[in-house]
């Protein structure tokens, strides 16, 4: 054992860098489905487009301050000029016109309808952004990158992933938690996921806590999106290929459990890069492999909370 | 008197007119001439895969207009029924029937997915309809059987990867490592073989560091890029295309992976003109086929100018190989029409029998070569693999010192496998690459 930490050490320190920027990507798309899941109990098959329209949108806003002539920097502006685009407009809209009218309805039904969202807003993507990948990378480009040395040699590494997706996605979730349990409107949220009923019956506004919570979960999925932009090339598809994994830390972390999200984000990102170094023929099925491992031992999830059946 | 009818007779009676009818119908079929040629196109119109199949849903629009306002094919419009193959194989089964049975489709073109090919060639067996394979890759159709209405207008996987292995193995002979990346679908798994056995047959000894097959559509490679770093091969291999290309690039060349490693990447091509100034220089680019924007000698320079000049005037883009491979097909499809015609005499329209005959041994042209459909179906077409290089002409990478190789020479034989012959190759056959073109 110690032989062979001492032969791939260095490589399984490469793998916890690649491991820790690939799980705050994840982390970003997945908590904003959690919280979604959490209080509205709608799994929105849409939440992928979100992501995927929060990427565009912001490769575009990019692309067009390039135009202007603005410094690189104000990529960043861009990114997060998309997610409170996406947060403030695409996602009321879809709450109120669409989602509310099937709250309580049977699961079958909710899946069905997010999932013609989902196909309708692919269909919008194509029709603004067309089907050639687009690539918008100044951000990352602006901080350049790191070399990590590596026994004799170096290795490099973007800036931008060593520092900022882990960075951003730790501020998310210290923010998160902070709002949540801090603050009035977070504390009504967590009360609303908890029991919803007696929520009402204390005289909470649950539709508008709903309201609130999908635009800001829709918010967070533009923000991954847009995150993730900088260093992917945005096809049509980028959103479904997003949401399958998602859905797998969702149901690994336990409903609404933002801490639980960021852990199960962390063990897929570890687990997958692990994967990639030593055992590349598992690199796909790693995420689901630890999910099948954790449901197994505990189907609520690893931060979930057993509820009682009500009849 | 009335004659009472029994069941037997009724029965007779009912067999005799529908066999009657569906003779005059097959006969009607055969032989007058219908009021619009009517054509249907599977190819991705959603999905990752969209990238290459809405270019070519374009170029199909764009000939078809062209065609039709010269006056159509043997004197009748074209028109035609486009299908997504993005819903799966069993979708596009379905949608077969319906465009032969229900559109009343006379010819089919199929498809980009492999898995869509290989589910449509039989299917052309069945109802006896000319299928042409305008665009998918696999080897498999014509090695594992005859499919007398199935012709593949380009060519296939074994000389579009065997043509970038002879590149390199005579632009860098010297590489001791190599590392595959490529998309975890068949594509990328049936091409490495290939890669690999023509590898082990012309140059054994090279050590394989790493194989990685990312999950299709990935958006991310950087923990990928890092054990590449980290491996040092000689030469990465990848045929991947889209934006898993792209993104694999963009982050390799963000973290100088190309200073590093030569890079082969067969199906670069259509990715080109999204990089822009961003590709390296100097790695090997294929482009499935000889339909290079730069080719130095093009057998119809006019008419590549025109379909080049009149897509980009139409969708503002430069055509990618999908475009090329669709017009390579329509082309095809008008040189059989004619022939079945011309066979038929004046005023004859051919039955599917005839046609699918007259598509056997064809030889039709294309703006930069010419094609002929093999005995067994399938396409010869040449190879031009070259170096990736900037000029002014085009704000994207275009190849130079370009090797033309002739189709003959990287197909495998009509009845032989693919990976069966390629381990046949001795390490002279490189001997026989041409020299670069001039130009």
């Amino acid at each position: 054992m110690m032989e062979w930490f001492s032969d791939n050490g260095l490589l399984l320190g490469l793998a916890l860098l690649d491991g820790l920027s690939y799980a705050a990507l994840v982390f970003m798309v997945a908590v904003g489905l959690n919280l979604v899941f959490g209080v509205l109990r709608i799994v929105n098959v849409a939440h992928g487009s979100l992501f995927a329209i929060g990427a565009y949108t912001a490769a575009s806003i990019g692309i067009f301050f390039a135009s202007l002539g603005l410094p690189a920097w104000a990529g960043y502006i861009a990114l997060v000029l998309s997610a409170l685009l996406v947060g403030a407009v695409l996602g009321p809209l879809i709450e109120r016109l669409l989602l509310r009218r099937i709250y309580g309805h049977e699961d079958v039904l909710q899946l069905l309808v997010t999932f013609a969202l989902f196909m309708i807003l692919e269909d919008v993507q194509k029709l603004i952004w067309g089907v050639q990948p687009i690539m918008q990378d100044a951000p990352m480009k602006f901080l350049g990158t790191v070399d990590i040395p590596f026994g004799e040699d170096v290795i490099p590494f973007t800036a931008y992933q060593l520092f900022v997706l882990p960075g951003v996605a730790v501020a998310t979730l210290a923010a998160l938690a902070w709002f949540l349990r801090r603050t009035l409107t977070g504390r009504v949220i967590v009360a609303v996921t908890t029991d919803k009923e007696a929520a009402t019956a204390m005289g909470i506004d649950a539709a508008k806590i709903m309201l609130l919570t999908f635009s800001f979960g829709a918010g967070l999925a533009a923000l991954g999106g847009a995150l993730a932009s900088p260093t992917t090339s945005l096809v049509p598809g980028v959103g479904a290929s997003t949401i399958v994994l998602s859905f797998a830390v969702v149901a690994t972390a336990g409903l609404g459990q933002i801490e639980g999200a960021a852990l199960t984000s962390l063990m897929i990102g570890l687990g997958r890069s692990i994967a990639v170094y030593f055992a590349p023929e598992f690199e796909v099925v790693v995420p689901y492999i630890i999910m099948v491992a954790v449901l197994l031992v505990r189907p609520q999830g690893l931060f979930g909370v057993l509820e009682t059946r009500r009849v | 008197m009335t004659e009472a009818v029994t069941r037997r007779t009724a029965m007779l009676g009912a067999a005799a007119t529908s066999g009657a009818l569906l003779f005059a119908g097959g006969n009607a079929r055969a032989q007058a001439k219908p009021t619009e040629l009517r054509v249907g196109i599977t190819t991705f119109l959603s999905g990752p895969a969209s990238v290459f199949g809405v270019p070519a849903k374009q170029a199909a629009e764009l000939l078809f207009e062209e065609i039709n306002k010269a006056g159509g094919i043997g004197g009748i419009p074209v028109r035609a029924f486009f299908v997504d193959e993005a819903p799966g194989t069993d979708h596009l089964v379905g949608e077969y029937r319906r465009l032969v049975q229900n559109e009343g489709c006379q010819i089919i073109l199929a498809s980009i997915s492999s898995g869509s090919c290989l589910a449509c060639t039989p299917l052309s067996d069945e109802m006896k309809k000319t299928t042409l394979l305008w665009d998918c890759g696999t080897q498999r159709i014509f090695e594992e059987g005859p499919h007398p209405y199935a012709f593949r207008t380009q060519g296939y996987g074994t000389p579009e990867v065997l043509a970038p292995l002879l590149y390199l193995l005579k632009h860098k002979p010297d590489f001791r490592t190599l590392a595959v990346i490529n998309q975890d679908y068949a594509w990328g798994r049936d091409s490495w073989e290939l890669w690999k056995a023509g590898m082990d047959a012309m140059k054994p000894g090279v050590r394989v560091v790493a194989e990685m097959f990312p999950r299709f559509g990935a958006t991310d490679y950087s923990t990928e890029v890092t054990r590449l770093l980290a491996a040092r091969p000689d030469v990465i291999l990848s045929t991947s295309w889209g934006g898993d290309l792209t993104t694999l690039i963009r982050q390799s060349t963000e973290r100088r992976l190309f200073e590093r490693s030569l890079f082969v990447m067969p199906i670069a091509e259509a990715s080109l003109p999204t990089l822009g100034r961003t590709m390296p220089a100097g790695h090997i680019i294929g482009a499935r086929g000889d339909h290079w924007n730069n080719h130095p000698s093009p057998k119809d320079p006019a008419r590549l100018k025109r379909l080049v000049d009149s897509y980009r005037a139409k969708y503002n883009e430069y055509p990618i190989y999908p475009v090329h491979h669709m017009a390579q097909a329509i082309s095809a499809m008008q040189a059989a029409y004619a022939k079945a015609i011309a066979a038929k005499g004046a005023g004859g329209w051919p039955n599917d029998l005839e046609l699918s005959n007259a598509f056997r041994g064809l030889t039709f042209d294309t703006p930069t070569s010419t094609i002929t459909l093999r005995e067994d179906g399938q396409g010869l077409e040449d190879q031009i693999v070259g170096l990736s290089s900037f000029n002014d002409k085009f704000p994207f990478s275009v190849p130079k010192d370009m090797i033309l190789f002739p189709a003959a020479m990287v197909s495998t034989p009509v009845g032989q496998k693919s990976t069966d012959w390629l381990k046949t190759l001795k390490p002279d056959f490189v001997s026989q690459v041409p020299a670069p073109m001039a130009g």
